[in-house]
């Protein structure tokens, strides 16, 4: 009995408590930088795509939610020919971002994504790629990769020594 | 002057009490919240005050459903008791100095009779259902009955026997110097608790008890005879409250403010207290209550009696 009415009493303390509710549309809540939510395709400081459409990232997601295809351009760099999320299946867990070698893919602290046709939450390469490089700034894939593409030789990369003339090396 | 049995009045008082029921389907909500530190219903409208019209266009607007293996004719009466008892028992309710429905020398016996008919719409629905969990409801029903039903008389007889009369009216002009909770709080701690039990509002809402019975007594209703069990529940809150503010809490009187003010303002605070009970604490087993009321709840209100009849005779 006098539990009761010790809780009762407790429970009418509570009207001079601060309400824990976050209005949300009118109060956005905070999202942590590492936040993880809509997926983009970043790029590089040059402006050019970041992804190399190596299939890690659809090879990795456990829900099996990116499709892509891959293809080159003139100067042998490659890049995706489509590349398409359908974030209905999506899971948010981040695998594709830890797989991706290029820091293409990430995920984003966005997650006001809904939509009333179920068609519409199935993102285009359009849709994913973003003007920007996302949280990697000023990293630029082909400048510190020894691949030989157009307009850069091989040892041109960036910390990369010339190739060495194996024959020069012989006794 | 005095309204008092005028078809008018009647008609009024029914209109404030069906719109006093959605807009405790509100409050309770929004004190709810306040209680567990969140808001509850504040979008639609101001405060949001017209999630009652929402609730209220959408609860009549369901398809209303009688199961095919219903027991149907019952099954249709249930909800309809309900509603009829409650609103009978506001009858009787004195709500200022010449606005009441009806004097009735019986008026209290009138409240009991009528408020003991309603445990009949909870048992027959339960039982008309023809569903397990709606008849453990029923069976629930009538065992919550038998444990309150005869303390909630009892408890109300020191009342009676302190004014020398039945008559809510005669009750109330018999406080104009001292509140009955005075003399006669035990009497007002068992009537209080027998009157939760009595309209099965939390925490003695053992026939519904959703968490154990689906929704218990009404897990086959939709629609509008869901709304009306609804409302009926509210109803039967408000009636307990105005039947406590008239026998305990001095009705009208009141110092500056206008009677019917004053009886509203304990009327509402009562209201809020039943939601605070909701609120605050869990529900008990149907034994429980039952022991409850025949080991303590029966021999206080025995002793109070008692003690106030020798008091009175002496």
């Amino acid at each position: 009995m006098f539990s009761s009415i010790r809780s009762l009493w407790i429970v009418f303390k509570h009207m001079f408590r601060r309400r824990e509710t976050v209005q949300y549309p009118d109060e956005k809540p905070y999202l942590a930088p590492r936040y993880r939510g809509r997926i983009i395709l970043s790029k590089d400081p040059d402006g050019g795509e970041r992804c190399v459409a190596c299939y890690l990232c659809a090879v990795v997601c456990p829900v099996d939610c990116i499709a892509l295809q891959a293809t080159e351009d003139e100067h042998g760099r490659r890049y995706p020919d489509f590349f398409r999320i359908n974030f209905s299946r999506c899971i948010y867990c981040g695998l594709c971002e830890e797989a991706c070698p290029t820091y293409a893919i990430q995920l984003t602290p966005d997650f006001e994504m809904a939509e009333y046709h179920r068609n519409n939450l199935v993102y285009e390469k359009e849709h994913l790629q973003i003007e920007g490089q996302g949280k990697y700034p000023g990293y630029h894939f082909y400048k510190v990769a020894g691949l030989k593409i157009g307009g850069k030789d091989k040892g041109e990369a960036e910390n990369e020594d010339k190739p060495v003339d194996i024959r020069s090396l012989l006794p | 002057m005095s309204f008092q049995g005028s078809a008018l009045l009647a008609i009024l008082v029914l209109l404030g009490v069906f719109t006093a029921a959605p807009g405790l389907i509100w409050l309770e909500r929004r004190l709810l919240g306040l209680w567990q530190d969140r808001y509850g219903p504040n979008r639609v409208g101001p405060f949001g005050i017209f999630q009652v019209i929402a609730d209220m266009v959408k609860i009549l607007t369901k398809e209303d459903w009688i199961p095919p293996f219903a027991d149907r004719p019952v099954f249709v009466i249930a909800p309809g008791v309900i509603i009829f008892t409650v609103l009978m028992s506001f009858a009787v309710v004195p709500v200022a100095p010449g606005i009441g429905v009806v004097d009735l020398n019986v008026g209290l016996l009138f409240f009991l009779a009528m408020s003991s008919l309603g445990a009949y719409s909870v048992v027959l629905g339960g039982w008309s259902s023809n569903n397990k969990y709606s008849l453990l409801g029923g069976l629930r029903a009538a065992s919550q009955m038998i444990s309150y039903e005869v303390f909630m008389g009892l408890s109300l007889m020191g009342v009676v026997v302190m004014t020398g009369s039945f008559s809510m009216w005669d009750i109330v002009m018999a406080q104009q110097g001292m509140w009955n909770i005075v003399p006669q709080f035990f009497g007002f701690v068992v009537f209080l608790v027998a009157g939760v039990a009595e309209m099965h509002r939390l925490p003695f809402d053992i026939p519904e008890a959703e968490s154990e019975i689906v929704a218990g007594f009404h897990s086959e209703y939709s629609g509008l005879k869901f709304g009306m069990f609804f409302v009926g529940e509210y109803l039967g809150m408000v009636v307990v409250a105005a039947i406590t503010t008239t026998l305990f809490l001095g009705g009208w009187h009141g110092p500056w403010l206008p009677p019917i003010v004053w009886f509203g303002l304990k009327t509402f605070a009562l209201v809020c207290f039943f939601i605070l009970l909701r609120a605050g604490l869990p529900r008990p087993r149907f034994d429980q209550l039952m022991s409850y009321g025949w080991k303590v709840m029966l021999p206080l209100a025995l002793a109070n009696l008692l003690v106030t009849g020798a008091i009175v005779v002496l």
